[in-house]
């Protein structure tokens, strides 16, 4: 027997791994990371404010407080996820300390830093980190982030921008598959992605780590387009606890995202949730509330 | 050939699928009972059990996983897949009293064994019938604290079982679906072949 090692790259992607196939849904109390956990979601995202809140009161919004991260943690048995702003070292930190299993760096929260962001290497906790396009999602990458999420465009209910960045990302990697090994180092250079990066997606057809949906799932059919597309998964925010029925709709979720290619069951776990969260065509919002334009 | 299930309701379904492949397994993905049938054995894979355990309850598929041991399926159960086989869960979330499992593993399984995410750790460990160190990757993993009398320990850590196994059923509390080395699927595959 070896010395263990902790902290490293493959512990943490695997761990992103055991996510797939799953919906990990946004929490704002110990109540509901307990609905969360009892209708089957993978992990639980802690915050202060859903997504929807978050543009409906305006102001800055941050890392939770430590004591309602704690409340959760010690709520459920499940993993708990809370998220920092873009760049604040810090509050990751924070979170670390915490003990909180995946830090989200996220446009969802005020950004702390309009150009940098964390340096996710230098931590032990795995990070997610949203982005639009590829060369985005493999910047992010390396910067060590251990996981992927097409960003949507949070707290409006509304499919259209989760499906745009998922068709970019994975239409992006279809295409530098097609192209000559040679050409590699120019796709880098244009994509401004990391060259050993654009190498494996050249190779592997895929990003490196685990890739899953966000921003704007509020049905469980919207849920299964995500995976229909080929995404690994789902990020549920206002979707759920904005809806009439919370519990029906977040099982309902859960169940389309492991039988996301068969319409009977998609039919019959459709019926009679109650009303989703009402939603906000994405055309209404003029530019500076546009939270996915967050991240560089 | 050996005709192998994965249960794939949800987790690292398709990384065992790959190992699976790679050993010239024919592979099934079980999401609902039907996809059961002629299967000589079913790996449950690392995910959330919680989350698995829901589903196997919305699809009515308990009943269907005893049948299939009974009637001489192999099973082969990695981290969360562990704990759905064994007979007694230990923390589990208490607004679930307690957690379902299929209890055809004479073991109680703690969650979380070894702590969170950050505790999270890859060894080398000694597995019976493999020769030479075992990359054995340790996620937010369980441990088997309580081993019934017919129950063979395969690998400890720390003091602590971590690879079992009782006639047609093997447990491992880490994840060889994702280090590259097969010999763990290999073995259960010799298992699936020899009639029992």
């Amino acid at each position: 027997m070896t010395e263990a090692t902790t902290g490293t790259p493959a512990l943490k992607q695997g761990f992103a791994e055991m996510f797939k196939g799953g919906v990990i849904m946004d929490v704002v109390t110990a109540d509901q990371a307990r609905i969360a956990e009892a209708a089957g979601a993978t992990a639980v995202m802690a915050l202060e404010r859903v997504p929807a809140d978050i543009r409906k009161d305006g102001g800055v919004a941050r890392m939770s407080d430590p004591k309602m991260i704690k409340e959760i943690i010690g709520a459920v048995s499940i993993p708990v996820m809370a998220k920092v702003r873009i760049g604040h070292i810090v509050e990751a930190q924070i979170l670390q300390a915490l003990g909180v299993d995946f830090i989200d760096e996220s446009e969802v929260l005020t950004p702390a830093d309009d150009q940098y962001h964390i340096l996710k290497h230098d931590f032990k906790v795995p990070f997610v980190c949203g982005a639009k396009n590829l060369g985005e999602a493999l910047r992010r990458v390396g910067e060590g982030a251990s996981m992927i999420r097409t960003k949507g465009e949070a707290g409006t209910g509304n499919v259209i921008e989760a499906v745009r960045h998922a068709r970019t990302v994975l239409g992006e990697i279809k295409h530098i598959q097609a192209r000559p090994a040679e050409e590699l180092m120019t796709v880098s250079r244009d994509l401004q992605a990391p060259y050993e990066l654009v190498r494996y997606v050249h190779e592997h057809g895929k990003l490196p780590v685990v890739n899953f949906a966000a921003g704007g799932v509020a049905t469980p059919a919207d849920a299964a387009l995500m995976m229909l597309l080929g995404l690994d998964g789902v990020f549920v925010g206002s979707g759920i606890f904005k809806s009439d029925n919370p519990e029906r709709r977040a099982q309902a979720i859960v169940k389309a995202v492991t039988h996301f290619q068969n319409a009977d069951v998609l039919a019959e776990i459709s019926e009679d949730l109650g009303a989703p969260m009402t939603g906000i065509n994405i055309d209404d919002l003029i530019p500076a509330e546009r939270l996915a334009a967050r991240g560089w | 050939m050996a005709r192998i299930g994965v249960l794939a309701l949800q987790g690292a379904f398709r990384e065992h699928r790959a190992a699976l492949d790679r050993l010239g397994a024919q592979v099934t993905e079980v999401r609902l009972a039907a996809d059961l049938d002629g299967l000589h054995g079913l790996i449950l894979p690392g995910g959330e059990s919680t989350t698995m355990a829901r589903l196997m309850s919305e699809y009515a598929l308990w009943e269907p996983l005893r049948a299939f041991h009974a009637r001489g399926g192999q099973l082969w159960g990695t981290c969360a897949g562990a704990i759905l086989l064994s007979r007694e869960v230990q923390g589990a979330p208490p607004q679930f009293g307690r957690q379902d499992s299929l209890g055809l593993l004479d073991v109680t399984v703690q969650r979380n064994a070894f702590g969170r995410q950050i505790d999270s750790f890859t060894t080398g460990l000694d597995v019976r019938g493999l020769t030479g160190a075992f990359p054995a990757v340790f996620i937010r993993a369980p441990a088997f604290a309580r081993v019934g009398e017919g129950v063979e320990v395969l690998a400890e850590y720390d003091g602590q079982a971590v690879a079992v196994r009782q006639g047609r059923v093997l447990a491992t509390a880490f994840h060889p679906e994702l280090t590259g080395d097969d010999r763990l699927h290999d073995l259960f595959l010799q298992g699936c072949l020899t009639p029992a």
